[in-house]
């Protein structure tokens, strides 16, 4: 009989803190400058040269450490990790073994089902980027020679471990997602995959559903996007239960992810694992954090995902599902509150309807970024004002956000430009009425025979014929009347 | 003879315009190049930057601007690990051969504020592994007062330059006797500071928790002078304790009344030579009559500290070495086919024996499987050694021992047996485990070479170590000049 | 304890540093030596001594998040053994 398997995920997620400088040295810490333009003798590893720590560097580790519900510890030291590349200027990393500044955390994500898993942080240790190369090939045993830039080294990383809690590739996908929004929330990185900000390594191993022991684990490294990730965990989980299956045993070794080939290659066997000859980093004193200190950092954290989540349930009634939506990514609910600070209150439940189902329709469409929402909270805001004051329809409200986003106008200039306001003046409507009745001798007919139906039918000609501005409930008494008196009925 | 004349002299004769900063610079050029054949203590000399800092200082001084610095006037030679903006930087390694640092040591930049002539880089062991400089990658220096001896190391060619007279002042760096052992063997004053006092900022890393820069003089109210200018806070060492030493006043009568000083036994042992040691009990006898105390003491864990260092040295200097590797600058080797070769053909072209052997040892003892049998338990000795230390110091003001137990011996006598090599620290060693301050000063010859008599004091006290070994300077003047000097007498 | 020449080999590896057949064969016998008067240490008890990293204890040494003046890439390069476009150049990876 067919064994049914489990996979077991753990993540080992690198961060990149946007502090003004490098964690070491006063280099600049930015993203897309000229080739080692950034670099000084402390990241260039000259002779002689010696680190100090970034004090907001230190603040951001704690900072996440906090969002990321770790324990601070109060005394943290650092360490050498030694392994030669060239994009490792003293050939050695600066970062912590035992006494990492944040262990013990959990991130919650919400499942499929609607039930919530906590997800375990194992630590959290701070350290240092290493350089770029830039060669031929995606593979970097591809390329002849390889050039090196070190704007990168020396560039603050928080090394992110959880427990194995993961079950899937798509748990492992939520839970990317809830890091990368608390992670931004709390300001400390700009988070972004493709820039290389965020980078992840993946632990897969498979077991029998209902085994306690964890299967061997295979290491995926070089995975630079959230869907190489997950893509890289269903490949590596189907590899060991073939594997398996076919008699055979997961070797403990380290893989790289080729993303655009969709399979994954060995780096380093269990044997040739690296021995990193860690020792305790004789350049720099401990660090030493008081209650205080950690509360004082504390204080400066923001509102975060699920404390927002729940607010807007509570608060505003939103449905679960909105509320996600909008907390999702910081900008989002960041353009909600500003929208319903504007809006007023009551208009809470209107806003994020506008907002989960309009503007991300129109923001997916058009891929826009959550950083490039193409409306202004003000301008929704005066939108629902329009329809609020009967001056146009909802219908032709859908019309004015379209061409918001298009033109980019405040909904009055574009109300009035348009000529989209309500006809409410009665005996412009009564007329429109009266020649719709007289085109549709059928309906008449339809209508004295008691069909509702026709008089619905009537109206809907009026608002054709008004392209949508007739206001709805004055054209139905119009109708109403038009048919009595062309019938002569009283 | 102007070479002979102190450093607090010449400060005077410049800033009076009794000697101009030409003069002098002059002056010691032609010192060097007269002995340099016979001592070979500089692997650079800097005549024209010399000379036309020489002149600016001339001309500020005419016209008044900016006062006159501590140095100024005074040229000095610098260690060649420490870095020097636009000047070759070997570390005394053919890996560095034509390395050029872009930047100043901060040592550096406080000698060139004080007014300083810095006059060349002196010659060195090997990342400063050694204690005889046989280790240089260029040529081993000379001992002035017998060029068949070496001027012991790793500070060879600051310790041999000063006492050739072919520079004032000096700076050298110790990690485990490399200013005190020369300067002993050199009979010269030399300081290796408190760890913490004076920023290792630019000095090339061989043992970071072990290492500090210090000062070579022919007498100890220059080596204060040196000390003053060298020590203080910077934040670019974070292990840079940012104290500024208080103001040292040096003169009046000699005293040592109501100073506790202690006699450690087991620096007396087996293996010192007995005609150092009868200078050492000489040298006891005239601090006892300057009126200190003294009294025999134990640090019971001192023959463990050599064997803590040569765990400790070689494995922090592996990951020190580890950015030698022919990438950003310094050798790389012409025949390599992929990365690896290259960086394995690069580092056996560049580093020297010693080298190598510290790399292997280090490298080693941090391996997986062995961190806790080597290095951890290195760091535990370490503790009691610190606390031997500890205890003697409740009794003692400070400590006396001999600064190496042996004096100069030939060159190439000691050079394939390292292990030799390395006891010759015995003395040394354990104050850069617990980063005290130690002074090596002269007190008499044995058999016709220079014995150092050592002060070990307690951290930050190196203002009162100068005290001690300036009473002591003042009643029993070391006025013997190696054969070099004698000729100009 | 002494040392075999595959140990001495396996660490050259870890070290990238390169030796000859003759470098082989001394730094086994010396580094064992060396080690077996290292071992000294362990006539000594130090189950509960804590070691000691830093000899002068000092914590918390902190930069302020301010960038200082990076070096001119030109004078940097110009120290490389060898440089294309802005960058240092290095032979191809042989290795993961
Ligand atoms: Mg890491
Ligand atoms: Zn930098």
């Amino acid at each position: 009989m067919a064994t049914n398997w489990e996979t077991v995920v753990g993540l080992e997620v690198h961060v990149e803190l946007s502090t003004e400088t490098k964690v070491w040295c006063g280099c600049k810490n930015e993203f897309g400058a000229e080739p080692n333009v950034n670099v000084c003798p402390v990241c260039l590893a000259l002779p002689g040269s010696l680190p100090v720590l970034n004090a907001t560097a230190l603040q951001y580790i704690i900072k996440a450490g906090l969002a990321l519900n770790c324990t601070i510890a109060h005394f943290s030291k650092f360490d050498r990790k030694n392994y030669f590349y060239p994009d490792s200027p003293m050939n050695y990393q600066i970062s912590q073994l035992d006494l990492p500044l944040c262990r013990n955390g959990w991130v919650e994500i919400v499942l499929a089902d609607g039930s919530t898993k906590r997800i375990r942080i194992n630590r959290i240790h701070l350290e240092n980027d290493a350089g770029k190369l830039l060669h031929a090939g995606d593979d970097v045993a591809e390329g002849e020679s390889s050039l090196v830039d070190f704007n990168r080294a020396g560039v603050p990383l928080i090394e992110i471990v959880t427990e194995p809690d993961l079950r899937s590739a798509e748990e492992a996908g939520l839970f990317l997602n809830k890091l990368k929004a608390i992670i931004k929330y709390c300001g400390v990185s700009d988070v972004k995959m493709e820039e290389g900000s965020m980078r992840c390594d993946v632990n897969t191993s498979v077991r029998p559903v209902g085994a306690t022991e964890y299967g061997t684990r295979s290491e995926l490294k070089n995975v630079n996007s959230f869907s190489a990730a997950l893509r890289g965990i269903e490949y590596e989980a189907k590899r060991h239960i073939a594997l398996i299956e076919a008699g055979g045993t997961v070797d403990q070794e380290t893989r790289s992810w080729r993303d655009a080939k969709g399979v994954s290659v060995v780096l380093r066997s269990k044997e040739e694992a690296n021995d990193y000859r860690y020792f305790p980093e004789p350049d720099l004193p401990p660090v030493v954090l008081t209650e205080e200190d950690i509360e004082r950092v504390r204080a400066t954290l923001p509102e975060l995902p699920d404390a927002i989540l729940r607010r807007l349930t509570t608060e505003y009634g939103l449905s679960a599902y909105d509320a996600a939506v909008i907390v999702a990514e910081k900008e989002s609910a960041e353009w909600f509150h500003e929208a319903v600070a504007l809006a007023g209150a009551g208009n809470a439940k209107a806003v994020a309807n506008w907002q989960t189902n309009e503007l991300n329709r129109v923001m997916n469409a058009k891929g826009l970024g959550p950083d490039q929402i193409p409306v202004q909270p003000r301008q929704l805001a005066e939108l629902l004002q329009l329809m609020e004051k009967g001056v146009i329809t909802g219908k032709i409200a859908k019309t004015v956000f379209e061409k918001i986003v298009e033109t980019g106008k405040d909904p009055e200039v574009i109300v009035k430009e348009e000529g989209l306001s309500q006809v409410a003046d009665e005996g412009e409507l009564a007329k429109v009425a009266m020649e719709v009745v007289v085109a549709n001798p059928k309906v008449i007919e339809d209508w004295k025979a008691g069909k509702a139906a026709a008089a619905q039918f009537l109206v809907g000609q009026m608002m054709k014929a008004t392209r949508g501005r007739a206001n709805p409930q004055l054209a139905v008494k119009l109708v109403t009347e038009a048919l009595r008196q062309h019938t002569g009925q009283a | 003879m102007t070479h002979n004349l102190s450093a607090s002299r010449l400060n005077k004769a410049f800033a009076s315009g009794e000697l101009s900063a030409v003069e002098i610079t002059e002056a010691f050029l032609a010192r060097i190049e007269a002995t340099e054949p016979a001592v070979r203590a500089f692997l650079t000399v800097t005549a024209d930057q010399a000379r036309d800092r020489a002149k600016k200082l001339d001309g500020r001084r005419r016209n008044g601007d900016g006062e006159i610095g501590l140095l100024a006037g005074v040229p000095v030679a610098v260690k060649d690990n420490m870095c020097t903006e636009g000047i070759r930087t070997t570390c005394g390694s053919k890996i560095l051969g034509d390395y050029v640092p872009p930047y100043d040591a901060d040592v550096v930049e406080r000698l060139r504020a004080a007014g300083a002539i810095i006059i060349g880089k002196t010659n060195m062991d090997e990342f400063a592994m050694g204690s005889s400089g046989e280790n240089s990658g260029f040529w081993p220096t000379k001992n002035p007062w017998d060029p068949g001896r070496i001027p012991g190391g790793s500070s060879s060619g600051s310790a041999a330059a000063v006492a050739a007279e072919q520079v004032t002042l000096s700076l050298g760096s110790d990690t485990g006797g490399s200013i005190r052992q020369p300067a002993a063997m050199c009979g010269i004053v030399g300081l290796k500071p408190t760890y913490g006092y004076v920023s290792r900022y630019g000095l090339v890393a061989f043992a970071s928790s072990l290492d500090q820069i210090g000062p070579f003089a022919r007498d100890v109210e220059d080596c204060a002078r040196l000390f003053e200018v060298i020590a203080g806070g910077d934040r670019r060492d974070s292990t840079n304790a940012g104290r500024t030493p208080p103001a040292i006043k040096l003169g009046g009568e000699p005293s040592l009344k109501g100073v506790r000083l202690g006699v450690p036994r087991e620096y007396f042992g087996a293996g010192i030579d007995p005609e150092v040691k009868a200078r050492i009990d000489e040298a006891i006898v005239k601090l006892a009559s300057l009126g200190a105390e003294i009294g025999e003491c134990s640090l019971p864990h001192t023959e463990y500290a050599l064997s803590a260092y040569y765990i400790l040295a070689p494995a922090e200097c592996s990951a020190n070495l580890a950015r030698f590797d022919g990438v950003r600058y310094g050798h790389r080797t012409l025949d390599s086919g992929g990365l690896l070769e290259m960086y394995m053909k690069t580092r056996q072209e560049g580093f020297g024996d010693e080298v190598k052997r510290r790399i292997m040892i280090g490298t080693y003892a941090l391996s997986s499987g062995y961190y806790d049998a080597y290095y951890k338990k290195a760091q535990q000795v370490r503790t009691l050694v610190i606390r031997d230390f500890e205890q003697v110091f409740r009794q003692f003001d400070a400590l006396i021992t001999p600064t190496s137990p042996i004096t100069a011996w030939g060159l190439g006598e000691k050079t394939d047996d390292p292990l030799a090599m390395y006891l010759a620290d015995a003395c040394t060693i354990p104050v850069n485990l617990a980063g005290l301050p130690g002074i090596s000063v002269p007190c008499g010859l044995a058999n016709g070479m220079p014995v150092g008599l050592q002060l070990i004091g307690k951290h930050f006290d190196d203002h009162k170590l100068l005290q001690y070994a300036w009473a002591y300077s003042k009643a029993a003047p070391f006025d013997a000049r190696p054969p070099l000097g004698k000729g100009d007498k | 304890m002494a040392l075999t020449r595959s140990q001495v080999e396996h660490v050259s590896r870890l070290a990238r540093l390169g030796l000859s057949e003759v470098e082989k064969e001394h730094l086994t016998e010396q580094l064992s030596r060396i080690l077996e008067h290292v071992e000294s240490m362990n006539r000594l008890n130090t189950t509960d001594v804590t070691p000691t990293y830093h000899a002068v204890a000092l914590q918390n040494v902190l930069r302020e998040d301010k960038p200082h003046q990076s070096l001119d890439r030109a004078k940097v390069l110009s120290q490389a053994p060898e440089a294309e476009a802005g960058c240092f150049k290095v032979p191809k990876i042989t290795e993961g």
